[in-house]
């Protein structure tokens, strides 16, 4: 049975044992510009409701001005800590409706970055669920290792936190020189930088006391709620968008989905770190299949034209004008792609009416929705322990709001 | 009884942390101390543009406005003007050239589709990253701040080669 919230009442009794306070929008733990409204019972919390939209900028309206390629670089401000898997999911939808087939290079690179910028997300919340529980060290070493993969990012395509990096139809450019050496010597060193979270964090008893039994959602309100990504995987729910609809050829690689059963912060927190080293492998994977080949669609009302070509052939150069002055049409009709974010299941649903700008965008996103489970998962805990279920949702106020 | 042991498990694990964090004392710094250090940048860095010039000095901009057109935040500015002079001492490679060059940087977002859309290379992505001031007004950069001969390189920063190491700013540890 799930759990049904009673009605929300105001207690208007200031020397009552209850009281309401609120919690953020400025507070560091919320991760943003999250306010929760907390009804308290001394340290207890009888209620804890969420208010949103203090970072709200109309990112969906903002799609419906922009040509098809222009949206990509709005979809990299959603969820900034994991902007390619907002490209990938954009980008996938929009190659759906035109019905483009991918180049093998495209998708394996592809796979390579979004499981990179996996890792880079996982690190931030590793460090910031770390700091805000009391455990400080932590952060300054996953922000090492994350400033390494941003390194990467910012070689491949320019921007570290707004990549823009995969384009309708392939990818901006190809990898530069000596960037499969670089990821061989990150994919080298970083099992050793887990091990070292795992002494940190893992096996220290005090963050163990923090996040065992506390946030407990039973896998039937995780289900009803509709968690996904490593929330609904920590309530022993086995469900990963790469495993139950691969996309990018995912199912070609060899990978296991880390489930956890505990349904508290301790089986979320283990189901993320244990996701680190498959996302390592899918990595390594990817890495061993590159091959050399176009990293473009051949569609030359669609992609850019290579910049040589673009200046040598006349037929090119309209194109290219064509499709930056104009945009390209997408056949008109609706369509959603799901793809496995950072943070559960990130899926863009696109409505075209076959012009060059897109009627309707809508994003489904897994902060958005897993927040909502916040209210079930924070009853009856101590007012410490809200900023360990905050940390163990990993939201970020950027896809929330939109 | 509990307690006893809860205290000694929680000294062992902050013994055990401080262990890492001891280990890394002797080890090379990680960080950069910026701005007394210069910060590394990738090759395919997007940072201030830069508006290039030939070899005589002339600009390679000839105001087709794709650079506009592409631009998703609209922050560019043109306007073009015809120079009907001998072409050594045209300001432009073309006849026509951008009379008004303008980016707001208060609007830039730094996506790199200009530079992607120029036929003529004639804007590219600069380093520069150090961008803030003091007034609004002041965001708005003209020709004169954008023509590669006008910018002054900051040492606050240095580029790498394209096959260096990422990490090269960094001893390995």
């Amino acid at each position: 049975m799930s759990t049904t919230l009673p009605p929300y009442e105001v207690i208007d009794q200031p020397l009552d044992t209850q009281m309401t306070i609120s919690f953020g929008p400025q507070h560091p733990s919320t991760h943003g510009v999250l306010r929760l409204e907390m009804v308290l019972d001394g340290e207890m919390i009888v209620r804890a409701i969420p208010d949103i939209g203090y970072l709200h900028t109309g990112m969906e309206k903002l799609f419906e001005y922009k040509k098809w390629q222009q949206g990509i670089v709005i979809t990299d401000r959603m969820d900034y800590l994991n902007p390619l898997g907002n490209n990938l999911a954009y980008v996938m939808a929009i190659e759906k409706l035109l019905g483009l087939e991918i180049p093998e290079r495209a998708q394996v690179i592809r796979v390579m970055m979004c499981e990179l910028q996996r890792i880079a997300s996982h690190m931030v919340w590793l460090g910031t669920h770390a700091l805000d529980i009391g455990a400080m060290t932590v952060f300054f070493y996953a922000f090492r290792e994350r400033e390494k993969i941003m390194n990467l990012i910012e070689a491949c395509s320019g921007g570290r936190l707004t990549p823009s990096y995969f384009r309708v139809g392939g990818l901006m450019m190809d990898l530069p020189a000596g960037f499969e050496r670089r990821v061989k010597q990150f994919t080298d060193a970083f099992p050793k930088a887990l091990d070292e979270f795992h002494t940190l964090v893992s096996g220290n008893t005090i963050f163990q006391s923090r996040t065992k039994g506390v946030g407990y959602i039973s896998t039937e309100d995780a289900i009803d709620w509709g968690l996904t990504g490593p929330c609904l995987r920590g309530s022993g729910v086995k469900i990963d968008v790469r495993l139950t609809n691969p996309y990018t050829g995912y199912e070609t690689y060899d990978f296991e989905i880390p489930v956890e059963t505990g349904c508290d912060v301790w089986a979320r927190y283990m189901v993320r770190m244990r996701e680190l080293r498959e996302s390592l492998k899918i990595v390594e994977q990817a890495l061993a299949r590159l091959r050399p080949g176009p990293v473009k669609a051949d569609a030359p009302k669609v992609v850019l034209p290579e910049r040589e070509a673009m200046k040598t052939h006349m037929d090119a150069l309209i194109h290219h004008f064509l499709i930056i002055t104009e945009g390209f049409n997408v056949p008109a009709g609706e369509v959603y792609h799901p793809i496995e974010g950072s943070k559960g299941e990130l899926g863009c649903y696109i409505k075209s009416d076959g012009g060059a700008k897109p009627a309707r965008v809508h994003v489904r996103g897994p902060s958005f929705v897993n927040l909502s489970a916040l209210p079930i998962m924070a009853e009856g805990e101590m007012v410490a322990d809200v900023v360990a279920i905050i940390g163990s949702l990993d939201i970020v106020l950027g896809e929330i709001d939109r | 009884m509990s307690i006893i042991s809860d205290v000694i498990e929680s000294t062992k694990a902050i013994i055990k942390g401080m262990g890492v964090t001891l280990s890394y004392i002797p080890k090379e710094k990680w960080t950069v101390e910026y701005p007394d250090e210069p910060v590394t940048m990738q090759p395919r860095y997007r940072g201030q543009h830069l508006l290039h010039v030939d070899e005589l000095g002339r600009e390679k901009c000839v105001a087709c406005f794709l650079c506009a057109a592409a631009c998703p935040s609209e922050c560019i500015y043109i306007i073009a003007a015809d120079d009907p002079r001998p072409a050594e001492e045209r300001t432009g490679v073309e006849e026509r050239y951008a009379r008004v060059y303008n980016i707001d940087y208060g609007r830039c977002i730094f996506c790199g589709y200009c530079v992607e859309a120029c036929p003529k290379d004639a804007i590219t992505h600069g380093y520069n990253f150090e961008l803030s001031v003091y007034s609004r007004a002041d965001l708005l950069k003209t020709k004169d701040d954008l023509l590669i001969t006008k910018q002054l390189q900051s040492p606050n920063y240095r580029v790498a080669y394209s096959d260096e190491d990422v990490n090269s700013e960094y001893k390995e540890v």
